[in-house]
């Protein structure tokens, strides 16, 4: 695989995160193997009406605000008027106090396959005179920003020209890596390559320790990168290997998508402290809640932060200009943090345990599937657990190693407590204890570790990650069983795409004929697996456990009708292919033809009857 | 005093013995009828307030090298006191009357202004002391050492080099990010009113 590098001088990673976004900076004529100069752009922003900021981190809220909210010169940008919007930090704030018109977790409803991601659906609660965006067109809206941040910081080096690595949680599915790409598009970068963001945690890593990485892992090694950000946990194994002499890396297992952050911690320890203000009669406004969530935070950091600290007073300010008149004083205590945070969210558990689920409401369906269990130690478990056969172990996938990112466990007691867990486990199956690898940045690592991907992916050295896909990839078709009336027909699995397709790699499913019509679109049933990593293209499943694979999103083929009389029947097979960007794209190609079809992953949702 | 109606004779004759028999008031007379000004008539003089400190630091470095005496825009002025309003609340706790409360109850809205204007000064300045060295320690001011950041009083005498204790270690911006604004205007307002709808 070859990375085109004539012209781009710099390799720029971007973090879109679900709370943050930043972008980092190699300089690829001033770099030269374990030296790398490197930097993370200040991004101007709107902090306020008509002042702006250049801060390291853009928030990925867009706010859309009433005619009469804001003057022109209130949202001018450096490289000219925001239109349509405001990005960052006012963005935030505005829509803190009104949530009517604030686009929020775009990334996330970027990945719900319930909903069509190409319509203009958020703010989800919006009234109808605001005009609302899709979540896709919101992503385009924050890599944009970057993009004018960029390009008005470095007008000689146009980030089209540029080689641009933006990342993704390793638990997207195939839509949601296409939707990412198509909206990194759509802002214009045309160099483009999609990264796992804890394989960037881990770039960042090895960057750090300036060529020290090798003596502190051995082949044997299996590193588990846990990474809790401010709304997504995101968990993957990478196992070193020797081949020939030097260390490898390769990204073996991925956890599923858990919608389970710190923004969900703060609400928690913020709840917490209503409720007690509460049965003291003090009465809080939503207004005066988010201000006590704000100082929850602040008191939780440094109740983390210092063992000795065994309360912080909070106060809620008045909303009126009366101050001291008006403002409620509490405290958080250490064992409230450590009830509601650490063992809400990091309860010791048994590696056995799995994540508790209820029955979903009919009525939850329109929102995001936020985690139903907050434990993370739970999700943990359940993944280890699920992914035992990754490195043939019997109960658990037992990691030698673990590295941390995300702004969640910079408190040392939360990752004192993940370590304590994790090295419970091991000790029960007589394994020894996972030592934990010194992180880098945890706000920045996912950008810097994107940046330091593209630069080696340029040079052609330094160590990479290899992985390929996360997932194998099953079409349902119709099993040969006899049917039954009343009950629907039994479907069985057929391998399109094997696990761990390497980028610009390509299979054919010949196996088996679909019959497409031409003019009219076929629907075809689609799975993934993340632990049946031993199937190959054309591997038929009748039977499967619940775990093993999970129902995506249909897919769509769709013959054009153009020099084909419409009606007709095509015989197709399907192809699988994985593109050099990072994203699995699928073919139909008709049986002795040459041409080909895409096949869309994001398909329009059905219309939803009212 | 009322200056439209004058004393009638009488009273003016009153007033001259006063001024006979009192040494204090004969000096006002004096005064006054060399053409001072009483103090009373004197209009209000601003009283700097430490925001006049923060203008200073605002002002670009060779703008007050070219001339001393500077008229500034009082835009970066409005846009620190609406930053410190903004992270502090700065100017509702100034402005609030504190007689009625307790001290407990303005120590806990002064931890809102504490922190909030720690939090802003360290996002959009660099402080440093002017002196290093730890209060209280004896120190020598060199011939020549600079007289506007550094202050000495006391036995003030005879040439540097200066030998004294060092009572305060000062404080200088060594930078200032202020946000750029798009519109001048909008720095006047250091807390937009809040309409609930």
């Amino acid at each position: 695989m070859t990375v085109e590098t004539t012209g781009a001088r710099f390799s720029i990673g971007i973090d879109l995160g679900t709370t943050h976004c930043a972008l980092s900076w190699v300089d690829l004529s001033a770099s030269d193997g374990d030296r790398v100069v490197q930097g993370v752009l200040d991004v101007p922003q709107l902090t306020a009406p008509a002042t702006l900021e250049a801060r390291p981190l853009l928030p990925s809220f867009l706010y859309l605000p009433h005619e009469s909210e804001l003057s022109a010169g209130d949202t001018a940008l450096p490289w000219g008027a925001a239109e349509g919007g405001i990005t960052g930090e006012l963005a935030r704030t505005r829509g803190a106090a009104t949530p009517i018109r604030l686009v929020a977790s775009a990334k996330s409803w970027l990945c719900h396959p319930g909903v069509d991601r190409r319509a203009p659906i958020l703010p989800a609660d919006a009234p109808a005179e605001v005009a609302r965006i899709s979540p896709l067109a919101a992503s385009v809206r924050y890599l944009t920003h970057l993009r004018d941040a960029w390009e008005h910081a470095h007008p000689d080096a146009p980030l089209a020209a540029q080689h641009v690595t933006v990342t993704i949680p390793a638990s997207f599915d195939p839509a949601a890596r296409e939707l990412t790409a198509e909206a990194c598009q759509a802002a214009g970068f045309e160099r483009l390559t999609l990264l796992e963001e804890p394989q960037a945690a881990l770039y960042s890593w090895i960057q750090a320790s300036g060529g020290g990485w090798r003596k502190q892992v051995q082949s044997g090694d299996v590193i588990l990168v846990v990474d809790v950000g401010g709304g997504t946990t995101d968990l993957s194994l990478i196992a070193v290997q020797e081949n020939a002499g030097s260390l490898e890396l390769r990204r073996i297992a991925v956890g599923e998508h858990i919608l389970l952050g710190g923004d969900n911690m703060d609400l928690a320890l913020a709840y917490g402290v209503a409720r007690k203000l509460a049965q003291e009669g003090k009465q809080l406004d939503a207004w005066q809640t988010r201000a006590l969530a704000h100082g929850c935070r602040a008191a939780k950091e440094q109740l983390l932060a210092n063992e000795n600290v065994q309360s912080v007073p909070v106060v809620v300010p008045s909303r009126g200009s009366k101050l001291i008149g008006g403002s409620l004083r509490t405290e958080v205590t250490r064992a409230e943090v450590q009830q509601t945070l650490v063992e809400g969210f990091f309860p010791q558990v048994a590696v056995t345990d799995k994540p508790q689920t209820r029955a979903r409401g009919a009525l939850t369906q329109l929102g995001l599937p936020y985690a139903q269990d907050a434990a993370v130690t739970r999700h943990l478990a359940a993944f280890l657990a699920r992914q035992a056969g990754a490195l043939d172990q019997a109960t658990f996938a037992r990691p030698t190693a673990i590295l941390f990112n995300g702004g969640v466990l910079k408190a040392p007691q939360i990752a004192q407590r993940i370590v304590q867990v994790i090295n419970g486990w091991l000790a029960q199956d007589g394994a020894a204890p996972a030592r934990l690898l010194d992180g880098a940045h945890l706000d920045l690592a996912v950008a810097r570790g994107a940046a330091y991907h593209g630069h080696i992916a340029a040079r052609g050295q330094g160590v990479r990650i290899r992985g390929g896909t996360a997932q194998s990839y099953y079409v349902g078709v119709e099993s040969n069983m006899p049917a039954i009336p009343g009950m629907e027909p039994p479907i069985s699995a057929l391998c399109l795409a094997p696990f761990g397709m390497e980028e610009g790699s390509e299979v054919a499913l010949d196996a088996q004929e679909f019959g497409l019509v031409v003019g009219e679109p076929v629907r075809l049933r689609f799975f993934g697996s993340s632990v049946r990593r031993n199937d190959t293209v054309g591997t038929l499943l009748d039977f499967w456990g619940p775990e093993e694979l999970v129902e995506l999103q249909e897919i769509e083929a769709q013959l054009p009708a153009e020099g084909r009389t419409p009606g007709e029947v095509v015989p197709v097979t399907l192809h699988a292919r994985v593109t050099d960007i990072g994203t699995l794209e699928l073919d139909a190609v008709p049986v002795g033809g040459s041409e080909r079809w895409k096949v869309e992953f994001d398909v329009r949702a059905p219309a939803a009857s009212e | 005093m009322t200056e439209s109606t004058p004393p009638s004779f009488f009273s003016r004759i009153a007033l001259a013995f006063a001024v006979l028999g009192d040494a204090h008031l004969a000096l006002g007379a004096a005064r006054l009828r060399g053409g001072e000004a009483l103090a009373a008539d004197v209009p209000p003089r601003e009283v700097p307030a430490p925001k006049i400190v923060e203008v200073r630091v605002e002002v670009p470095v060779e703008k007050v090298v070219e001339k001393r005496v500077e008229v500034t825009t009082p835009t970066a002025a409005l846009q620190l006191l609406g930053l410190l309003q903004r992270e502090a609340r700065f100017v509702d706790f100034v402005q609030e009357d504190v007689a009625g409360y307790t001290d407990a109850e303005i120590g806990a809205a002064a931890r809102v202004v504490h922190e909030g204007c720690r939090k802003a000064l360290r996002e959009h300045l660099t402080l440093e002391p002017v002196r290093p060295e730890a209060e209280g320690s004896r120190i020598t001011l060199p011939p020549g050492f600079d007289a506007a950041a550094v202050r000495v009083s006391g036995n003030v005498v005879g040439q540097p080099p200066f030998t004294g204790t060092l009572a305060h270690r000062g404080w200088r911006a060594a930078d200032v990010r202020l946000p750029q604004l798009t519109d001048d205007k909008a720095a006047a307002v250091i807390a937009q009113a809040e309409v609930e709808l």
